[in-house]
C-alpha cells in the first residue's frame, strides 16, 4: 500500500470534516474521491498532502510514517483547480521551480534541469510553448503545465484536487482521456479529487465515495455503480428514481401500489426506501395493471438512441406531502409503441429494485 | 497595435463610445489643474538669464537641500517599502484583535495637518521628549537633523505603501504558497521567488507614490528638522525662504529643478514596473 490513512479525524469549529476515516490507496492506482461539496473529499486529500494537519489519526506513505512530516519533505505531486502557476514565470521556470529550489548538494545543475523540464513538457504535450507564461495559455495548457510542475519532483504520490473543475466541458473531456493515458504511462499512484460521478467513473480505477466526512463505499467503477452499498450512493451515482413505502412481505408497498422485491434485510412492516435507475423500469399504459406505481407523463424527450419519458405521481399519491418526480429511459422504438401523450396515467412496473431500510436513507 | 490605431483612427470602429470625449474631457482637465501651473513655474524661470539661473540652482546651500530632499525622501521611501509590506502582510494574513483600529490607523497620516504631525513628532524626538529622552543617552540625537527629516518622511509615507500592496495581498492565493511548499521550498525561497516577484509592481507603485509624496512634504518636516543651512535644510523650505524675500524667479528656478528631477525619477519607476510587468506577460 502506497497511501494510507488510518482514523482521520478532522474538526472545522462544530462541522466535522472527516469522521474517523481509514483508507489504504494501492500503488500504481488511480483513485477518485467522490462526494458532494462538503463531504470532506478535499480536506482528506489536503490532509494527505500536509497541507491540513488532522485532529487525529495517521497518513501513512510508503509505509513510512509522515504525519508529522511538512509538506515540504512529504514529496507529493499536488495539483490546484485553479492551476496555482507562478504568473511571473514561464512555463520552463515553473516547471523547473521544484528542481531549482532543492538544496546546493541535491541540485542538478542548469542543463540537466532544462533537459528534464522538456523532457516533462514533451509529455504534457506542450514543449513549443515553453517560453511562454501562463497568462498567454489556455485553461487545459495550464492545468498540463501544474500537472508537469507537480511530476517534475518526481513525487511519491499525484495529488489533484478537483483538476478539471475550472475547464469547460469540452476541454474537461478531452483531459480527462489525456490524464488516465498519462496514469497509465508513469503508473504514479494517484488521488483526484472531484463531485462529478461521470469523471469519477469514467477516469478511476477504483473510486471512493464519501459523504459528511464518511465513507460510503470503496469499489471499481463498476461495481459502485451497480451495486451501490448505501441508499446515498444509489442517490448519487447517476439518475434514479426513488420509491418510499412500508415493507409487506415480498411486497413494497407505495401508497395504493405494490412493487415485489427481493430483499431480505428490511423487516416486515418497517418504512423502506427502494430505488430503481430509469433504465430499470418500465412504462405499462393500461391503468388497471395491479402492479406498478401510477403516474402522469409529463414529458417525452425525443433525442438520441434512447427517449427519457418524466413522469410525476399522482397529485393524490404524494408522499411525505411532495409530488415524486419519475424518470425512464427507454430505446426509442419502444416508446413509439407506446404512443404516449401528456397527462397521460401509466403505471411504472420495475424490472429491478433495491431496498434499504427508511432511516438510513 | 496602440500606435497603428492612434494614427488611423478612422480604420477601426471602436466598441466602446467616448473615445474622443474621454480623450479631449482628459487633456483638458490636465492642463487646467497640472500643466498650466506648472508651465507658469517654468515660463516665470525663464525671466533669468542662464547665468543667473545656473547661479541660483547651483549655490552650496541649495545642492545640500537637494541632497537632503531627495536622499531622505529616497530612503524614506525605501523603509516605507520594507515596512509597509510587512504591515499590509500583518493586516491581511492574520486576525487579531483591534485589527480594523490598526487598519484605519494606517490612514491617519493622510488625514492629519502635516504641521500637526511635525509638531507632535517634534514634541516627541526632542531631546527631552518621551522616545528623545530615551534615545539622547545613547548618543542619538532625532530632532533638528536630518535624521528627524527621515522620521517625518516616513510618517507621511506609510499608508502609501500599505494601501497599494494590501489589496494586491488580498488577491495573492495561499495556493500559490501552498504550491511552492509542496514543490519543496522553503518560506525564504518561497517568499523571494513567488511573492516578492507578484508584489513587485504594487510594491514599486506604492514606493513611486511615497517618495513623491515625501519630495513635495514642507509642513510636517520644518518643524522637526530645525532648518540648519547645510544640515538640515529641505528644498521646499528654500523655495518658501525665497517667496518671502519677494525673491519669484529665484523661488521658480530651484522648483524647476525640483521638478524635472522628480519627474525624472517617477518616470524611471514607471518605466521599471513596465519592464516588469512585460517580464510576467501580464501587458499581453
Amino acid at each position: 500500500m502506497s497511501i494510507q490513512v488510518k482514523e482521520i479525524h478532522k474538526q472545522f469549529g462544530e462541522f466535522v470534516a472527516l469522521d474517523q476515516v481509514s483508507l489504504d490507496f494501492p500503488t500504481g492506482a488511480l483513485t477518485a474521491l467522490l462526494g458532494p461539496s462538503g463531504c470532506g473529499k478535499t480536506t482528506l486529500l489536503r490532509v494527505i498532502a500536509g497541507l491540513e494537519t488532522a485532529d487525529s489519526g495517521r497518513v501513512i506513505l510508503e509505509g513510512e510514517d509522515a504525519s508529522d512530516t511538512h509538506v515540504r519533505q512529504r514529496r507529493v505531486g499536488f495539483v490546484f483547480q485553479h492551476y496555482a502557476l507562478f504568473r511571473h514565470m514561464t512555463v520552463l521556470e515553473n516547471v523547473a521551480f521544484g528542481l531549482r529550489v532543492k538544496p546546493r548538494r541535491e541540485r542538478s545543475d542548469d542543463a540537466e534541469i532544462r533537459r528534464r523540464v522538456h523532457r516533462l513538457l514533451d509529455l504534457v504535450q506542450l514543449d513549443a510553448l515553453a517560453e511562454r507564461f501562463p497568462s498567454q495559455l489556455s485553461g487545459g495548457q495550464r492545468q498540463r503545465v501544474a500537472l508537469a510542475r507537480a511530476l517534475a519532483v518526481e513525487p511519491r504520490v499525484l495529488l489533484l484536487d478537483e483538476p478539471f473543475g475550472a475547464l469547460d466541458a469540452q476541454v474537461r473531456k478531452e483531459l480527462r482521456r489525456w490524464l488516465r493515458r498519462l496514469h497509465d504511462e508513469l503508473q504514479v499512484t494517484s488521488i483526484f479529487v472531484t463531485h462529478d460521478q461521470e469523471e469519477a467513473l469514467e477516469v478511476a480505477d477504483r473510486v471512493v465515495l464519501m459523504n459528511r466526512g464518511r465513507v460510503e463505499q470503496v469499489d471499481t467503477p463498476t461495481e459502485v455503480y451497480e451495486r451501490p452499498a448505501t441508499p446515498f450512493v444509489y442517490g448519487f451515482l447517476g439518475a434514479v428514481n426513488v420509491f418510499h413505502g412500508r415493507i409487506e412481505g415480498p411486497h413494497l408497498r407505495v401508497g395504493e401500489a405494490t412493487l415485489p422485491h427481493e430483499q431480505t434485510q428490511v423487516i416486515h412492516g418497517a418504512e423502506a426506501v427502494a430505488f430503481s435507475r430509469p433504465h430499470e423500469l418500465r412504462i405499462v399504459t393500461d391503468p388497471d395493471t395491479p402492479h406498478g406505481v401510477a403516474a402522469v407523463v409529463e414529458r417525452v424527450l425525443t433525442f438520441g438512441a434512447d427517449v427519457r419519458v418524466e413522469l410525476d405521481s399522482l397529485p393524490g399519491a404524494a408522499v411525505r406531502g411532495e409530488p415524486a418526480h419519475y424518470e425512464v429511459v427507454m430505446p426509442r422504438a419502444q416508446v413509439d409503441a407506446l404512443a404516449l401523450t401528456r397527462g397521460q396515467l401509466v403505471r411504472l412496473v420495475p424490472s429491478q429494485i433495491r431496498v434499504f431500510p427508511s432511516q438510513a436513507a | 497595435m496602440g500606435v497603428v490605431t492612434f494614427f488611423n483612427p478612422t480604420r477601426q470602429t471602436r466598441v466602446l463610445p467616448g473615445f474622443g470625449l474621454a480623450l479631449g474631457y482628459t487633456l483638458v482637465y490636465l492642463s487646467l489643474i497640472v500643466l498650466i501651473p506648472l508651465s507658469a513655474v517654468f515660463i516665470k524661470t525663464a525671466t533669468l538669464s542662464w547665468g543667473e539661473f545656473w547661479a541660483i540652482v547651483s549655490s552650496p546651500r541649495v545642492v545640500a537641500t537637494y541632497k537632503l530632499s531627495f536622499g531622505a525622501s529616497l530612503l524614506a521611501a525605501a523603509i516605507n517599502a520594507v515596512f509597509g509590506l510587512m504591515l499590509a502582510w500583518s493586516l491581511v494574513r492574520y486576525s487579531f484583535p483591534g485589527k480594523k483600529l490598526i487598519d484605519a490607523l494606517v490612514d491617519l497620516p493622510f488625514a492629519l495637518p502635516t504641521a500637526v504631525a511635525g509638531i507632535a513628532l517634534t514634541a516627541l524626538y526632542a531631546g527631552n521628549g518621551w522616545i528623545g529622552s530615551l534615545l539622547a543617552p545613547l548618543g542619538i540625537k532625532v530632532a533638528f537633523t536630518p535624521l528627524g527629516v527621515l522620521v517625518a518622511l516616513v510618517f507621511i509615507g506609510v499608508p502609501f505603501v500599505v494601501r497599494t500592496v494590501q489589496p494586491i495581498l488580498e488577491d495573492l492565493e495561499t495556493e500559490l504558497e501552498e504550491a511552492a511548499a509542496s514543490l519543496g521550498a522553503n518560506r525564504l525561497q518561497t517568499f523571494a521567488k513567488v511573492l516578492l516577484p507578484t508584489l513587485l509592481p504594487a510594491l514599486l507603485t506604492g514606493f513611486a507614490l511615497a517618495f513623491a509624496r515625501a519630495v513635495g512634504e514642507y509642513g510636517s518636516v520644518i518643524f522637526i528638522a530645525g532648518n540648519i543651512p547645510m544640515v538640515s535644510e529641505i528644498t521646499p523650505l528654500i523655495i518658501i525662504t525665497k517667496l518671502e524675500q519677494y525673491d519669484y524667479a529665484g523661488a521658480t528656478a530651484v522648483a524647476v529643478v525640483m521638478l524635472v528631477f522628480s519627474f525624472l525619477m517617477l518616470l524611471a519607476i514607471n518605466l521599471l514596473q513596465a519592464w516588469s510587468a512585460k517580464r510576467t506577460g501580464r501587458n499581453r
